[in-house]
């Protein structure tokens, strides 16, 4: 018994740490690439605004990035700390992975992050732009390797096994290249780049709403306004692609993000509902007969697997991944109808004058980010019961380290980070609250 | 291939450690150096002679335990339950240390600020105490069994490490006491130490440090800043090098080697790859990023 009490510890505690965590780096890697665009535009039209822009949006970066980098170092030990058995019989694949990430990423990243925060005023305008395409190009190297490492996780394959359960790499092509990959690593970067596009347009309406005729801010709202009716079509069908190859590989995901425990034809598509995995049912569901199939196997009378298949020890619970599958999704169509709605009003003019547009931009502000961890919670619960999946159980990957020990370091991960990323996260609102400042009124380098 | 991969990798990954603690070492140091110095001028100074780099410096860390993760897997998950209050506690600090840097210049109430500040001070004293107390924790032994930790909570609090802990707070040169005392724990280092043929090899490290000891003194004393600095870090790397020979070849004292620890030939040959052709870049480029900050800081000098 108190062998589950900190296993479900050591799991609250990933959990809680990787949540706060993943949204720093998707920050990172939408913002940074956003930064390069914006210097790379004032390197080739001189327009004051772009650079304007890129130094406004550069302290928030750096603060996130500050958080990034210590809530990451964290994680780097996390694994050993609470998932000791895991990191003995996985290292072996995960480890190079991660060993290439901060070889290959991380230590370009912090190495020219310097010079681009820093570095203005002592390095000429090339070798500036520069150290921003490099950062811009570490956060995305970052996202290859960490991926390829959960991918395999997912989907494993490449490797064989030592008789005591020891993962020995045999073909790293077919590791880092698994069959959910090509899939998972879209579908993260797309995501990165909608919620910092959702997040700079509600900046920018934010501004438009007090100046309407802010030049940086009507900027600021245009790009971001392209970018979400670009990207959230692209993401959703990237998304269903990516549903596609779960069930191929993890039927068992796909049945608990759907709620359905009877594998059937032509099953329905559940909107709403309350999945209950000790009566196997799905109460109070609200339905739309066979669309189900259609969605999933493009056909009116395709069989989609229900919970039942397998054996209860090896079911992720349903609630969850079916709650947040709903979020994620309802969060993406709304992005795609704003994107949408960009376009009909740039179309009619009134990009910069409706106010029903901007309100709508200013709530969404999160929506990105929302959608991104409740993808997160679909795609890691839905993996349960294994941390390899099919090859190695969560209850057989944590350390020998006591409920008490695992609890007590919870709690002071809950209020360190709510006291340092909350003061962070009010000192980025603090910025991006203020109005664009032009280069000539600010006293910079 | 007759490449001696697990050997090559416990080189790598000491180096990657000795890295972190020679470049964040001063980092840490400028942190527990607030406690001398209150004036914001003065202070801002300090923290931006170190702001552009301390990030990167950071990431010898996390190289150091990714690639305990990657090559030596039986040995990351033996050691980090072993000293699990200790790495809590050295994470939690270094997440405040980190901020802070960043956080200071951002907050707009003096109280605010120095609060901050504060969190300079405190989160790098506490993670270099913590540091020493995981070198000490380690090298003093860890029950295993069936390659797991076998071992009670408190185990790694001992005089022993509580010494190693005070010593890395009150400057990293210190290390060389832990370096003299460990032969005295386990009757196989002494044997190293004060035997036949180890003696050979390990004889020249305590006669380097007295050498180094004396010139440290002479530059302080005629105010030059570059020779007592290059003398602690070289002093530094001597106590490191004392412990390697100590330890070697195991990599959890008492009982597991640098072999038995070690990840199959597949895995160290792949990231050894990526390493030898990318860690001369990465020193390369972070050799470059520190020349572009190069010189003393000025006061009133940065982006924010």
């Amino acid at each position: 018994m108190s062998a589950f009490d900190a296993l479900l510890l050591a799991r609250l505690q990933f959990a809680f740490t990787i949540a706060f965590h993943i949204v720093l780096p998707a920050f990172s890697i939408g913002l940074a690439s956003y930064l390069m665009v914006l210097q790379l535009l004032w390197l080739c039209t001189g327009r004051q605004v772009y650079i304007d822009l890129f130094r406004y949006w550069l302290k928030p970066f750096a603060t996130v990035f500050a958080m990034g980098v210590v809530s990451g170092l964290v994680m780097s030990y996390e694994f050993g700390l609470n998932w000791g058995r895991f990191s003995d019989k996985t290292g072996p694949v995960i480890g190079p992975l991660m060993g290439y990430e901060v070889l290959t990423a991380f230590f370009l990243e912090s190495g020219f992050l310097g010079v681009m925060l820093f570095g203005m005023g002592r390095v000429g305008r090339g070798l500036h732009f520069a150290a921003t395409c490099l950062v811009a190009v570490g956060t995305l190297t970052s996202a290859f390797w960490i991926l390829a490492a959960n991918s395999w996780m997912q989907t494993p394959q490449g490797t064989s096994l030592t008789p005591d359960g020891r993962f020995v790499p045999a073909d790293w092509a077919a590791i880092i290249f698994n069959p959910s990959f090509f899939y998972r690593l879209p579908h993260m970067v797309l995501a990165s780049y909608l919620s910092v596009a959702c997040l700079v347009g509600a900046v920018g309406a934010w501004h438009l709403r007090r100046a309407p005729a802010d030049g940086h801010a009507r900027t600021m709202f245009s790009m971001a306004m392209w970018m979400t009716a670009l990207v959230a079509p692209l993401q959703i069908a990237v998304g269903d692609l990516h549903g596609l190859n779960s069930l191929r590989y993890q039927p068992a995901k796909i049945a608990a993000a759907e709620g359905h425990y009877q594998t059937r034809a032509g099953a329905p598509l559940v909107l709403f509902g309350v999945p209950d995995d000790a009566r196997e049912r799905t109460d109070y569901a609200v339905e739309i007969p066979r669309l189900g199939s259609l969605v999933l196997t493009h056909a009116w009378n395709g069989t989609v697997p229900g919970l039942r298949q397998w054996p209860p020890a090896d079911r992720p619970p349903a609630l969850p991944v079916f709650v947040a599958f709903r979020i994620m999704v309802g969060l993406g169509l709304l992005m795609a109808a704003l994107g949408l709605a960009g376009l009909v009003m740039r179309r009619g003019g009134r990009l910069y004058r409706s106010r029903a547009l901007r309100n709508a931009a200013i709530l969404m502000a999160p929506a990105g980010f929302v959608a991104l961890l409740a993808g997160w919670v679909v795609t890691e619960v839905g993996r349960q019961p294994w941390t390899v999946y099919g090859l190695l159980r969560t209850a057989d990957s944590v350390s020998p380290v006591g409920a008490p020990g695992v609890g007590a370091s919870l709690a002071a991960f809950v209020l360190v980070y709510a006291l340092v990323f909350g003061t962070g996260l009010s000192f980025v609102f603090r910025l991006l609250r203020r109005p664009v400042q032009p280069a000539a009124a600010s006293p910079q380098e | 291939m007759d490449l001696d991969l697990p050997l090559i990798w416990a080189g790598l990954i000491a180096f990657a450690v000795l890295a972190y603690v020679v470049l964040d070492g001063f980092d840490l140091g400028v942190g527990i150096l607030f406690a001398a110095e209150r004036g914001d001028a003065a202070r801002d100074v300090m923290v931006n002679t170190v702001a552009p780099v301390w990030d990167g410096n950071e990431t010898w860390l996390v190289l150091g335990g990714g690639g305990l993760f990657a090559t030596f897997p039986l040995a990351y998950s033996v050691v980090l339950p072993a000293l699990y209050p200790v790495i809590i506690a050295m994470l939690l600090a270094l997440v405040f240390r980190g901020v802070a840097f960043e956080f200071r210049f951002r907050a707009e109430s003096r109280a605010g600020r120095e609060a901050w500040d504060l969190a300079i001070l405190a989160g790098s004293t506490l993670a270099a105490f913590c540091q020493g107390l995981a070198l000490g924790g380690m090298v003093q032994g860890i029950k295993v069994a069936d390659r797991q930790y076998a071992g009670g909570w408190w185990d790694w609090l001992t005089g022993f490490s509580l010494l190693c802990g005070c010593a890395v707070v009150i400057g990293y040169a210190l290390i060389v006491v832990v370096s003299l005392w460990t032969p005295m724990l386990n009757p196989a280092f002494a044997a190293r130490w004060f035997g036949w043929p180890g003696i050979l090899l390990a004889s020249p490290v305590p006669l380097l440090l007295v050498v180094l000891a004396r010139l440290f003194w002479r530059g302080l004393a005629r105010r030059r800043d570059r020779a007592p600095f290059l003398c602690a870090l070289g002093w530094f790397v001597l106590g490191y090098a004392g412990l390697g020979i100590s330890l070697y070849p195991l990599i959890v004292p008492p009982s597991i080697t640098i072999r038995q620890a070690a990840a199959p030939d597949e895995s160290l040959l792949f990231l050894l790859v990526g390493a030898v052709v990318l860690l001369p870049v990465v020193l390369a480029y972070t050799g470059y990023a520190y020349w572009v900050f190069r010189g003393k800081v000025r006061a009133g000098e940065h982006y924010h």
